[in-house]
């Protein structure tokens, strides 16, 4: 069993920067709003979207110090949500 | 621990006086066999309705024209017929009664993880049944777009679609924290000794089915609130006149359902992996496979979705992956049949009630498995799209697998449960009877489909009045059947004689607790040291 009373003390340096970072890439997902991708204009928002969900998860909820089977599990269901998405545009790219 | 809870604890768990008394105590108690049988009894009682609504629809399909009821009513039935027996009876099935019941005792626990969670689970499916059928008691009356909630047409009806959409997403959520609990309690309370590969068959697939819950039912939840969304505040998601994509609808509702399916099938085939061995006194053949193929087909389940959708304007690229992906997840399916019939090759069987209806499963599967070859193929699948077949596989499957399989699993575990054997005479009556009517009922069906008779129509030409007439009268049959079994299984929970720990020679670690189990299951947690079968 896993050694619960483990704690991981993060400065509050990284939340800063986390959070930094976290502000910039919600401004740049409006500003691409304007850029015209074309087909790739959903790609760049999910792109950017999962960016910011990956920090949340690997630094807000502790993933990055948390049990290998926990991180191989958020991992594979990134890899499945992607696929999901990457089949459904297998429709609307190439109507 | 108090001398009187510490006795409590070793009496039966139907006999346990806990805080509360009377219905309270079964409605309030967090012991997951009260919570298993809450599930049962609710559950039959739908089904059972789900039944006579079914049974209705085949009164009007008697003869041509109008016989029992208008069209507006058939198509609130059948939409009713569907929403009951999906979400409120096949989903939650086989997982919520025998998987609480029976997943606790079968890894050797003493409960689920999270037992407050799992009263919850069942609190929160009330309370989505109730909105979902509180549609019936509203003035414009149920909805008539099918189970399947299609848009645009589900945000243009004025029958009470949001009241059913919204007792969907409430059952959602019972169903999400009930895969939850089911993970967690694999992953954290196996019983010393019980690795991975020592587990049985059936908490294995109780846990391929807890991930589906857990990653797929979100899609729908949040496709429902879309679908609240348009309909309340024009939002336009799906409507093309509000430059919505009615296609994108199909798409979602389809990547929660379709793998909905594996949350109904793959249980069932855990019950099935369970039975067979019990009854061929063997151990399972290519224990791994089964396995790996459950595991393979809750992941390739997720990708399939498209095969609903074959004709309603996706891409070339599209049809051709999903039909691909279609092919591909018949192959762990396949496997699964291959080693329960090998299971049986030169075993001594005991012919019982359950090992009946698990070889009737095999039987009615494989039918429901190959018509589904045919439809996932594309060319087929345009003839036969929309058509009696569809109707005709999809029972097979979902009726005939998920529905035998619950029967065999209730008449299998029914000694552990109510500690008291059944009448096995009746019961065997009760299930050819069962079968039979199965059998006349949706046979022609497929007949009727490749003739081209359209599904969910209140109406047909001449030509397919014969069949029709066969296939109704097959459901009276099957009624006949279901009301032996069940009959007989209420008497025998009375009245039957007290069964012994142990009555069919089952080797996983419910067998080897009293029947009805006591309240902790266990007096001492076992060590489990041989794999879960153990017999040759």
């Amino acid at each position: 069993m896993e050694d619960h009373s483990k704690s991981h003390i993060v400065p509050y340096k990284t939340y800063l920067l986390i959070l930094a970072g976290l502000i910039v890439l919600t401004l740049l997902s409006v500003a691409i709003t304007h850029i015209e991708f074309g087909e790739l204009s959903v790609f760049a928002a999910i792109l950017l979207a999962s960016v910011k969900s990956s920090l949340v998860l690997v630094y807000f909820m502790h993933l990055k110090f948390d049990n290998k089977v926990l991180q191989i599990f958020v991992t594979a269901i990134f890899i499945l949500v992607a696929l999901v998405i990457f089949i459904t545009f297998l429709d609307y790219n190439y109507r | 621990m108090s001398q009187q809870e510490s006795t409590q604890t070793h009496v039966s768990f139907r006999d346990y006086k806990g805080r509360y008394k009377g219905l309270f105590a079964w409605i309030f108690s967090t012991d997951h066999k009260r919570i298993g049988l809450l599930y049962l009894y609710s559950i039959i009682t739908f089904f059972i309705t789900g039944v006579l609504l079914g049974i209705a629809m085949k009164l009007e399909l008697i003869s041509p024209g109008k016989t029992v009821m208008d069209p507006a009513t058939y198509n609130a039935v059948f939409t009713l017929h569907g929403v009951i027996m999906i979400f409120l009876v096949v989903v939650p099935g086989l997982p919520a009664v025998f998987g609480n019941f029976f997943l606790p005792i079968m890894i050797g626990a003493k409960d689920v993880a999270f037992p407050r969670l799992n009263l919850l689970s069942w609190w929160v499916y009330v309370l989505g049944a109730l909105v979902a059928l509180s549609s019936l008691f509203m003035a414009g009356g149920p909805p008539d777009t099918g189970w399947t909630f299609y848009a645009p047409y589900s945000f243009k009806t004025n029958t009470n679609m949001l009241p059913a959409v919204l007792g969907a997403f409430i059952l959602g959520f019972s169903s999400i924290l009930t895969g939850i609990n089911f993970v967690v309690t694999i992953h954290r309370l196996r019983a010393p000794g019980m690795n991975w590969l020592k587990m049985p068959l059936f908490p294995w697939t109780l846990y391929g089915t807890g991930w589906i819950q857990i990653l797929a039912t979100p899609i729908v939840g949040i496709t429902l609130l879309m679908i609240v969304g348009e309909r309340l505040f024009n939002i336009g998601f799906f409507d093309p006149a509000l430059g919505g994509d009615p296609i994108l609808y199909q798409h979602l509702f389809w990547i929660y359902s379709h793998p909905a399916v594996y949350i109904m099938i793959l249980p069932a085939m855990g019950a099935i992996s369970e039975i067979i061995p019990t009854f061929a006194n063997k151990s399972i053949f290519g224990y791994k496979a089964v396995v790996i193929s459950t595991l393979a087909i809750a992941f390739v389940g997720y990708f399939v979705w498209g095969h609903h959708m074959f004709t309603s304007g996706m891409s070339g690229t599209a049809l051709y992956t999903f039909s691909l992906l279609t092919m591909l997840v018949a192959i762990p399916s396949a496997i699964k049949v291959f080693n329960w019939v090998s299971t049986m090759h030169k075993a001594s069987i005991q012919l019982e009630p359950p090992f009946f209806w698990a070889a009737s499963f095999l039987f009615v599967f494989m039918i429901g498995g190959l018509s589904g070859i045919a439809l996932g193929v594309l060319t087929t699948n345009v003839h036969l799209h929309d058509t009696a077949f569809v109707v005709a596989h999809f029972h097979f499957i979902v009726f005939g697998g998920v529905g035998f399989a619950f029967m065999g699993a209730i008449h299998y575990w029914f000694p552990k449960i109510w500690g008291r054997m059944y009448n096995t005479k009746i019961a065997t009556t009760g299930w050819m009877m069962f079968f039979i009517g199965f059998c006349i009922l949706y046979l022609p069906m497929f007949l009727l489909g490749i003739q081209g008779m359209p599904r969910r129509y209140y109406d047909y030409v001449d030509r397919f009045h014969g069949p029709n007439i066969i296939s109704t009268m097959g459901s009276w049959v099957l009624f006949v059947g279901l009301a032996v079994i069940i009959i007989n299984l209420i008497r025998s929970a009375k009245k039957g004689e007290i069964a012994t720990k142990d009555p069919w020679g089952g080797k996983t670690l419910e067998w080897t607790v009293d029947s009805p189990p006591t309240l902790e299951n266990f007096e001492e947690i076992p060590v489990v040291e041989k794999g879960p079968y153990d017999y040759r």
